[in-house]
């Protein structure tokens, strides 16, 4: 096991630095006959999301062609989020006006669902739009990959997260849900995972023959999902990985964090369920409880998460369709 | 056939509005140079991000001299001549401040976006946008960002350039980002000066009356005060900074004050100076303090003539952006740039405010004006529009 993790750990795992030259990249993408596209899904950007376009736009669209198409794929937002996309000419939806057919749900797993409709490329990265520090290398460095390697079918980013350290050797950690939730899950169940440096990151390329194949959940549970879906059909070595230095963002509070863990637990646990890896367990509950405490008063807050999944998008008679594929 | 300026004038208009399909590229490249740091002194990572894309455009002789600048050559049709288009690199805020950059429809804002960033980029930008606007020039354009420019750096960058460059300079454009409008063609006479009072040791702090360096300082500064300072032609002194002590009732035993005094009076600046050195010794002598005087920069008052073409040409082309001239002297690049006798002017891109401050923004719809103003200047200088006769 650690062998194979070793192993895959020194061919799939990369360093942005590596795909310096986009020249190249657009190159063996033309050479290939692959269409890239990039979705950023959104809900409340406005202060990030311009500079998100102008760059990615300029430097990966004007200067080098390596991105097709990219849009913008909103859940909503009530601040001006999709004013300021659009004003950068980036395509601009609501969610809910994608395959109003199927219906509207709320989160962000809805919007990458539905990118996989909308968006024509053979590739899809998707990029959060919440990044500080944004630089062309969030693309690059993680469809890079894909594009060099056939046998890749799923490259997440992952971030270096100290901002100083005293020796040659650091610890590489995700965030606190997968140092605390993820990774001992990961462990426990299917170890060959742990070696996913950051699996919740919100940056990832995957290929479409991948994405329209599997579900979707809509909310916390996304990235969980996908993980275990394409480990379980294509094994460690359809993943990649790619360090891209470091990542600023606006930091959740421990509350939220809570939330995003009940989420992802039920989608973990679902997962196992139909695995067929445990059994008798009761019907998972779906209301998360906080408490908040003013003086000796405990005040007990409730939030119904429900991880409501989207069905693999291949079978969308929509999309059958759009994409002529023949039952 | 070279262009007269009429034709030049008429083609302004359509320029800004062709100027918007280069939109992403400027922005991003003000950007992105924007959130690389760069103190005076510590401009390196910013030349390299100058130098790649000098380099991915296909520009030729780039290079980084030995002082650091970052430049490039776009060679002309006949390059015969060379026109100089500079902008500085370095910004008043240290590494340690977050540089990250926002940007709204109509706006960007983040330290350092309008002095110097967006010169910067329409720097980086120019090749690009000659190529969209499918305009060449005769001349060669050498492409210069210029390092140790502020404060103690002193146009350390440019001085090292035009003391050791081999090509000769037809003329110089220096860029600033903000603000649109402003027509620099005078170097205003400047000296900046520190003035540190330290308090000897073996001071007798027990004696009646005995202060301490802060209120040596303040004398001084009274005393510099009330030199007679002329209101024709412009003079002025800045008090920029003042420091000394650590609380409230510790005597301080270090104070130091950095000025600044700008004139456009030729002899002005040598005149106030031998004054401000006698008051730094008077005070000395009858305080028991040890005060230093020390220059950090200099420079002597000329430049162009208001009738000068290149200076006309300009008024004409803000005219036709029915952008208001701001005329003001110039204590940057431009200053070197006139004092080697290379006729030149500056001028800014866009609207800002907040200049130096951490909220530091430009609003974007005017560049397209700024930068057709610029193309403009560089086709009238490059058909001799701007040579004196």
């Amino acid at each position: 096991m650690s062998s194979k993790i070793d192993k895959w750990l020194e061919t799939n795992t990369f360093h942005h630095g590596e795909f310096w030259d986009i020249l190249e990249l657009v190159k063996e993408k033309e050479k290939k006959g692959l269409k890239i596209s990039l979705c950023i899904p959104t809900l409340n950007e406005e202060k990030t999301i311009g500079k998100e376009i102008v760059i990615f736009k300029s430097e990966l669209m004007e200067r080098y062609p390596l991105i097709d198409e990219f849009a913008v794929i909103d859940s909503g937002s009530e601040d001006k989020t999709l004013e300021v996309a659009a004003s950068f000419g980036a395509d601009t939806y609501l969610a809910s006006d994608i395959l109003p057919e199927v219906g509207d749900k709320r989160g962000k797993g809805e919007n990458l669902w539905k990118a996989i409709y909308q968006l024509k490329g053979d590739i899809i990265i998707y990029v959060d739009a919440d990044i500080k520090n944004i630089h062309p290398r969030f693309v690059t460095g993680i469809v890079a990959p894909l594009i060099k390697k056939d046998s890749i079918k799923y490259c997440k980013a992952f971030y270096d997260r100290p901002m100083a350290y005293s020796s040659g050797i650091r610890s590489s950690g995700g965030g606190r849900v997968t140092e605390i939730l993820i990774r001992p899950l990961f462990s426990l169940f299917f170890p060959e995972l742990t070696s996913l440096i950051q699996p919740l990151s919100g940056e990832f390329a995957v290929r479409r023959e991948v994405l329209e194949k599997i579900p979707f959940p809509i909310g916390y549970g996304v990235e969980t999902a996908h993980i275990l879906d394409v480990y379980r059909e294509w094994g460690l070595e359809a993943f990649a990985q790619c360090d891209l230095d470091q990542r600023i963002h606006r930091n959740q509070s421990t509350n939220a964090l809570g939330k995003m863990s009940f989420g992802i637990l039920q989608t973990f646990i679902n997962r196992l369920k139909s695995y067929g890896m445990v059994d008798k367990l009761p019907e998972l509950a779906t209301l998360y409880r906080q408490f908040q405490a003013e003086g000796n008063r405990y005040e007990q807050l409730t939030r119904e998460i429900v991880e409501y999944e989207r069905p693999p998008m291949v079978t969308i008679p929509a999309y059958r369709n759009k994409y002529g594929i023949k039952d | 056939m070279p262009k007269s300026l009429n034709t030049i004038l008429d083609s302004i208009h359509e320029n800004r509005e062709n100027l918007h399909s280069i939109r992403e590229i400027l922005l991003a490249n003000a950007m992105m140079v924007g959130e690389i740091p760069a103190p005076t002194g510590h401009e390196a990572d910013r030349i390299t991000f100058l130098s790649n894309r000098f380099t991915e455009d296909g520009l030729q002789n780039i290079s980084i001299d030995e002082a650091g600048n970052g430049m490039a050559m776009l060679p002309g049709k006949k390059g015969t001549k060379n026109i100089l288009v500079c902008a500085h690199v370095d910004t008043v805020f240290s590494s340690s401040v977050d540089h990250a950059m926002s940007v709204t429809a109509n706006k960007i804002q983040g330290p350092g976006i309008g002095d110097n960033s967006l010169g910067l980029a329409a720097i980086v930008t120019l090749p690009e946008i000659l190529k969209r606007l499918d305009v060449s020039f005769d001349d060669n354009l050498i492409l210069l960002g210029c390092t140790r420019s502020l404060g103690h750096g002193d146009l350390g960058g440019i001085r090292f350039f035009l003391e050791n460059n081999k090509l000769p300079i037809r003329a110089g454009v220096s860029i600033e980002g903000i603000q649109l409008g402003r027509l620099s063609y005078i170097g205003i006479g400047m000296l900046r000066g520190e003035i540190s009072v330290s308090m000897p040791s073996a001071y007798d702090w027990a004696k009646f009356g005995a202060t301490g360096a802060v209120a040596i300082l303040t004398k001084v500064v009274q005393r510099i005060m009330e030199i007679p300072i002329p209101m024709q032609p412009p003079t002025q002194v800045i008090f920029g900074s003042i420091n000394g002590g650590t609380s409230f009732g510790t005597r301080p035993t270090n104070a130091n004050l950095r000025f600044e005094i700008r004139s456009e009076k030729e002899g002005m600046i040598t005149e106030l100076k031998e004054k401000i050195i006698d008051i730094v010794e008077e005070t000395a002598n009858t305080s028991e303090a040890e005060i230093e005087f020390s220059s950090v920069a200099e420079r002597q008052t000329g430049g162009l003539d208001y009738g000068h073409p290149m200076v006309k040409a300009m008024r004409q082309i803000l005219k036709t952006l029915e952008v208001k001239p701001r005329i003001e002297p110039s204590v940057g690049e431009l200053s070197q740039l006139i004092e080697h006798n290379i006729p030149s002017v500056t001028l800014g891109l866009t609207r800002g405010e907040n200049k130096n401050e951490f909220n530091e923004s430009i609003d974007i719809p005017p560049i397209f004006g700024g930068l057709a103003q610029l193309i403009a200047l560089l086709q009238s200088i490059d058909g001799g529009l701007c040579d004196e006769q």
